[in-house]
């Protein structure tokens, strides 16, 4: 059986997880509803995260694990959002499996 | 906590060719979290793993070159090339990629994590090691 | 502060062998295992780098793997010694740490 998540006549396809199958086919529009089915509301800080994933994992190719994410976030946002009780704040699932999720980036390596 | 033990991950496999590489650096990203002194070896053809400019577009391939450049952050800074395996593969130090890691002792100063090592070097790497794990 | 140094490719297909006998300190040990007992036999291209082996340390080569390929224990190189699975726990527990040649 196949998951999808779907947009009109956008359709992409998600492991039992919910990470998208194919990385490039993401766009905002797919966040947003990736987003809704992990219960979380995209602020402006939201995307911060997810946007600074991206750049990342296009950077190195990975998805950085939590206290790398945080450490980067510091040196790049400052301190109070280089925190790790920040970050679950806003993704309470776990920052990087979440934020990655909805950046339709693979889960970090090193998660469980 | 128990105290640190030395890890060497001793990479001796072209990159793209076979899954080998590529294992290799998730077992050592997974592996990071467990804080432990690691350290990277790089011989025979595993040295290409860390030639500049790969460019796996047009194979439809990953790119986990990039990756090494991540590895600082994770504390892995230490990349130990032999000298041996590069020049027996028409290759010097130039041809490999730039990797560095932030000293946070040293007001984050960059600081490049490859090590040329000769034969007998790597040798005695290996030889003060707890954990050899071959890729 | 030994090695113990696996070898389990043949030397005629990969450079396994050599690259791990260029690494050898004195007093380490190879174990041939696998296809790496195809560099065993006496009389090939391989035996030189095995005797060179011989000089810094010991080198063993594992019996049922060489039974399964037909060399004869008096086909070995002269210096390389047999061992059995247990031969190989005990070589594993002597030495101060095991690297794999692939």
């Amino acid at each position: 059986m196949t998951m999808q998540y779907k947009i009109g006549d956008i359709v992409a396809e998600h492991d039992e997880e919910g990470y998208l199958t194919d990385i490039t086919v993401w766009n905002k529009d797919l966040a947003l509803l990736i987003a809704k089915s992990e219960n979380i509301e995209m602020t402006p800080e939201h995307w911060e995260v997810v946007d600074f994933l991206r750049e990342y994992y296009e950077e190195y190719q990975i998805a950085p694990a939590i206290r790398i994410l945080v450490k980067e976030m510091k040196k790049k946002f400052g301190p109070e959002k280089g925190d790790q009780k920040y970050l679950y704040q806003l993704f309470p699932y776990g920052p990087a499996k979440q934020a990655c999720k909805i950046g339709g980036l693979p889960k970090p390596t090193g998660c469980v | 906590m128990a105290q640190k033990k030395k890890f060497l991950y001793l990479n001796r496999k072209a990159p793209h060719g076979t899954i080998y590489a590529l294992e290799s650096l998730e077992v050592v990203l997974i592996g990071a979290a467990f804080e432990q002194d690691v350290s990277l070896a790089f011989l025979d053809d595993g040295v290409f793993q860390l030639m500049a400019g790969q460019d796996t577009t047009a194979a439809g391939m990953k790119n986990f070159s990039r990756t090494f450049k991540a590895l600082g952050d994770y504390d892995v800074r230490k990349f130990y090339v032999e000298r041996e395996s590069l020049a027996e593969r028409g290759l010097t130090v130039e041809d490999l990629m730039p990797i560095t890691y932030e000293d946070e002792n040293e007001d984050y100063a960059e600081k490049p994590s490859i090590h040329l090592v000769g034969r007998a070097e790597l040798a005695a790497i290996i030889a003060d090691q707890d954990v050899v794990l071959s890729f | 502060m030994s090695t113990l140094h696996t070898v389990n490719k043949s030397p005629f297909e990969r450079n396994a062998l050599t690259s791990c006998t260029g690494h050898l300190l004195a007093g380490d040990a190879v174990l041939m295992i696998e296809d790496g007992v195809l560099g065993a036999r006496t009389g090939s291209s391989a035996v030189a780098v095995v005797q060179a082996a011989l000089e810094s340390g010991s080198v063993y080569a594992l019996a049922p793997d060489c039974a399964a390929r037909g060399i004869k224990p008096d086909d070995l190189i002269e210096g390389v010694q047999l061992v059995d699975y247990a031969g190989f726990v005990d070589l594993v527990a002597q030495h101060q740490r095991t690297v794999a040649w692939l």
